[in-house]
């Protein structure tokens, strides 16, 4: 899973038929640092993250895991809403 | 699958119990010439491979059709010891 | 699999039931030679591992929801192995051989 965070939200009317009732929102993948890192990306949502939430999302066919029974054609999904987050990284080689 | 070269094992003591009993090496992808390619993988070796020998590797959910990895949690294992690789 | 290193955790009430109960890691993957290998990824727990411990990561969505015991769950990476130690050839942090 990534850290991110939300900064948007996507309508859209016309789409496929399984994704009807689902939020999709953009999210900015962050570093730990809580530094953007790499593109936004639109998820969807089985948490009822809102606008600027800090979140983390999962990737791939575990993103429709959720909504199981129905197939939600969704590439990445966000799985939580984070509280808090500590982070404590050393220097020291592998 | 790709073809990559041992160069290292990893010892965990404290794992997941269905990956007791399974040796983990440290692989490096090479190029059908040998060259060495950037990244490394951890895997399980299903055929005894040893330091420097260069093996065939399946990563995915069909890591788990390596003898003996059934059902485990295996993402990347060894499944052949390459002998020669000829190009054309 | 590869081979990172636990530098945080994550608290999150409202979250996918299936991570209830276990811890949430931040983990940053390692190259060989000890440097960080992209960003710092989200996973679940499964051996009890802790801030500094440098562990085993599936990046796989299998090994890692049965590894936390959760089949069909939104989980795609865990923390499966600590690592004790880690045996390399002279020539593995190069990137190119002869």
């Amino acid at each position: 899973m990534y850290l991110g965070k939300v900064v948007g939200r996507v309508w859209a009317t016309v789409k496929n038929a399984n994704l009807d009732g689902h939020r999709l929102l953009i999210v900015q993948p962050l570093t730990p640092e809580l530094k953007p890192t790499g593109r936004r990306i639109v998820v969807a949502d089985c948490t009822g993250a809102g606008a600027g939430e800090l979140v983390y999302w999962c990737r791939g066919r575990e993103s429709t895991f959720p909504f199981l029974p129905d197939e939600v054609p969704a590439d990445s999904t966000i799985v939580g809403i984070v509280d808090e987050l500590t982070v404590k990284r050393t220097k020291e080689a592998g | 699958m790709i073809l990559a070269r041992v160069v290292g094992t990893v010892v965990a003591t404290r794992k997941d119990s269905r990956l007791e009993g399974k040796k983990l090496l440290v692989l490096k992808p090479i190029s059908p010439e040998g060259r060495d390619e950037a990244g490394y993988v951890v895997a399980v070796d299903t055929v005894s491979a040893g330091f420097r020998e260069t093996v065939i590797v399946v990563s995915g959910s069909s890591a788990r059709m390596a003898e003996g990895c059934k059902d485990k949690p295996v993402d990347t294992a060894i499944v052949g010891i390459v002998d020669t690789i000829s190009l054309d | 699999m590869l081979i990172a290193r636990v530098i945080g955790e994550v608290v999150a009430t409202r979250k996918h039931a299936s991570h209830e109960g276990r811890k949430i890691l931040m983990v940053q993957p390692l190259n060989l030679d000890g440097t960080d290998r992209g960003d710092a990824v989200v996973a679940l727990d499964s051996v009890d591992a802790g801030v500094g411990d440098r562990v085993l990561l599936v990046t796989e969505g299998f090994s890692a929801m049965t590894s936390v015991g959760r089949p069909q769950s939104p989980i795609d990476m865990a923390v499966i192995g600590v690592i004790d130690r880690v045996d390399l050839l002279p020539e593995a942090t190069q990137t190119h051989t002869p």
